[in-house]
């Protein structure tokens, strides 16, 4: 078969190349995106990252990047692929990598890797970092909390992983904290990024009488059913996640919560031009600027802008953390004493609802 | 749980525009694989009929144009398929992936300039007094010009393939092209047709999710959804009439699973995630056990033909 001569030479081919050594000129920096890079939302602001690299440093180095990766088995064969095209360092960009990013790394013991929002580093050559998202999230479920009027408050979560627990717990808290009537309705999509299903969710809340949508998955489509909902005469708020979402302002997104990777991005970057990086694990937060909260529309009251730039500077200032005793799980058993601040670890594998949300985590 | 907070008119009202994409895209390609070509670049279709549409609504402000535009882009796709699986005889299967993974790249690269932008929808179509009625006015008479036409085109396209000469010709090439061919019909001609025409019904259910389902540009938002209008031929045995019924069940599940975990149901999450796959797989065996035999696929289905053979 010619086909298969075809492809056994390519194969053979891509194989004999070898393997860049350390040492040259340009560093070749690699990322491994989930969704494409126009998703205005996680992906999006990844990327944003990877361009202030190649701005940062010129001509010193040089990035690729692949786009709507799948987590699974292919992941594995885009980040070999990757290491084999001779990339120095690679940042893998969303919690299903977890697995195939240490299975590489194993492989390539010279290639750095970064995987983001994990928790495993089998190989000294792998590090995680992650943003402390549910710091944003306290602020924007401060604002849900004020503007519900159906005190019925959605949450799109993508998986069930701490980080998404994280943040409907962190939302939850604050919201019911200034509105204790407020009720959280959560609706799994299985998916970071799907604008149909996203939509269908949104509008599922809406004909339930939802009036705020938080989301956790990366696309615009919730807020476009919202501003669709407003139109027909409805009054539903948004928040911006991952990127500000801007072109929603002022209604229906009245904040965001915005990722910021640039300075973490850079500051590895720097390490491996310096032959300085070491494996660590980051959890940046609001005081790191890798998580900001973008502009509060005026469609907020006066005074609830105030108490949530308050809560802003509290946080960056270290004065209040958002996971603060008193607090209980679901089922009602004490979680955190009075005053007794939460530990890393704990949050880091949270897989409990506080008390007060309804329903189940699906395992 | 609190179901009474599901309306089941919103439902059902949700789960036509839901399923009007895949309903689309599924019937131009059963019309494709009825004429004996098998056409898996509906996904690449569909979503240059989203980025199409799209920019072709924002940029003169009419829906209708929009849609105009996305039904000529998927004919046009459809016809570069066309061309090298007719005219230059390349692999089908081959060809079909090209034109998906063509489609995503190229729609990604025309839309840049269009994320974040809303474009004007199409309004309701208002049926006076029949809008106003309880439950049917809603169901029946509240939807979008699309959703009409999706279902016209299914009742058209049933009727084509029945009762007329030209349907006959379609099915005769699509069983045998050589015996077609020997009778005199030009098998090429028919098929390049029934190709374009499987491109514009997709490209019609590419825009329909930028244009009202979703509504915007977003790059990669099809999201799949070309793959399981595939699913939904094979579903419907090649016949109009399941499409129909494929497309809103599929879409009909999405969206209850959707409404039943807002309402707080005590289901299991990853059940209901997966509720619209199950019950296709489950529709196929229940199908596939009372035809009693391999299935109803034309015969000549993805075999190449050359008059010199």
């Amino acid at each position: 078969m010619k086909f298969t001569t075809l492809l056994a030479g390519v194969l053979s081919l891509g194989l004999a190349v070898p393997v860049a050594a350390d040492g040259h000129d340009p560093v070749k920096v690699g990322f491994i995106y989930v969704g494409p890079i126009g998703d205005g939302g996680w992906t999006y602001q990844h990327d944003q990252g990877r361009l202030a690299v190649e701005e940062h440093f010129g001509d010193k180095v040089e990035t690729v990047f692949q786009e709507s990766v799948p987590e699974g088995a292919d992941a594995e064969r885009a980040i070999t692929q990757m290491a084999l095209g001779g990339a120095d360092i690679i940042f893998t960009t969303s919690f299903g990598y977890m697995d195939p990013t240490n299975a590489v790394a194993a492989k390539f013991p010279d290639v750095k890797f970064e995987h983001a929002t994990g928790f495993k580093r089998e190989h000294p050559n792998v590090s995680t970092y992650d943003a402390r998202f549910y710091e944003g999230r306290a602020v924007l479920g401060t604002i849900a909390g004020h503007l519900t009027e159906t005190n019925k408050i959605g949450y799109i979560a993508s998986f069930p992983i701490p980080e998404v627990i994280q943040g409907i717990n962190s939302t939850y808290l604050h919201a019911s904290k200034v509105n204790p009537d407020v009720e959280m309705v959560v609706t799994w999509a299985y998916t970071w990024f799907d604008p149909a299903k996203e939509a269908d969710a949104a509008r599922a809340m809406i004909d339930q009488g939802v009036d705020i949508i938080l989301q956790h998955t990366d696309s615009t489509a919730p807020q476009a059913a919202a501003q669709e909902a407003n139109e027909n005469g409805g009054r539903v708020f948004t928040f911006g996640q991952a990127s500000d979402m801007a072109q929603f302002k002022p209604t229906p997104r009245v904040a965001s919560i915005i990722d910021e990777w640039s300075p973490y991005y850079i500051d590895r970057v720097q390490a491996v031009i310096d032959g300085t990086w070491e494996q660590q694990a980051s959890w940046g937060g609001m005081a790191e600027g890798e998580v900001v909260i973008g502009e509060i529309t005026d469609a907020v009251p006066a005074e609830v802008k105030a108490e949530a730039e308050q809560m802003i500077a509290d946080i960056k200032s270290g004065d209040y953390h958002p996971f603060t005793g008193p607090i209980s799980k679901q089922d009602g058993s004490a979680w955190l004493e009075e005053g007794e601040v939460a530990e890393d670890g704990e949050l880091l594998g949270m897989d409990f609802y506080v008390e007060g949300i309804e329903g189940e985590i699906p395992n | 749980m609190d179901l009474s907070a599901i309306s089941p008119t919103l439902l059902i009202a949700s789960l036509m525009v839901a399923a009007t994409p895949i309903l689309l895209a599924a019937l131009g390609e059963m019309v494709v694989e009825k004429s004996g070509v098998l056409n898996l670049g509906v996904e690449g279709m569909m979503i240059m009929g989203a980025v199409f549409g799209f920019i072709a609504a924002v940029e003169t402000g009419s829906p209708w144009f929009g849609f105009l535009m996305a039904a000529l882009g998927g004919a046009l796709m459809a016809l570069l398929f066309g061309f090298l699986t007719q005219i230059l005889l390349s692999n089908q299967v081959a060809t079909g992936l090209a034109l998906t993974l063509f489609g995503l790249g190229l729609s990604a690269l025309l839309g840049q300039g269009y994320v974040g932008i809303k474009a004007n929808s199409l309004g309701r179509v208002d049926m006076g007094w029949l809008s106003d009625l309880p439950f049917v006015g809603r169901v029946l008479f509240g939807h979008d010009p699309i959703v009409y036409l999706s279902l016209a085109l299914v009742a058209a396209v049933w009727a084509f393939l029945r009762y007329t000469r030209a349907g006959l010709i379609l099915r005769a090439v699509g069983e045998s092209h050589d015996a077609a061919h020997a009778l005199g019909y030009h098998v090429r001609r028919v098929r390049m047709a029934a190709i374009a025409f499987g491109g514009a019904c997709a490209g019609l259910g590419g825009a329909y999710l930028s244009l009202v389902r979703v509504p915007q540009w977003t790059e990669g938002m099809t999201a799949g959804a070309g793959w399981i209008a595939l699913a939904i031929v094979v579903f419907a045995s090649w016949r109009a009439g399941r499409v129909l019924i494929g497309a809103y069940l599929f879409g009909g599940i999405t969206v209850l699973q959707l409404n039943l975990q807002t309402a707080g149901a005590r289901v299991p999450v990853e059940l209901l995630s997966a509720a619209p796959y199950l019950v296709t797989i489950l529709v196929l065996v229940l199908i596939s056990i009372r035809a009693g035999r391999g299935g109803d696929a034309p015969a000549d289905l993805a075999k190449p033909f050359h008059a010199s053979t």
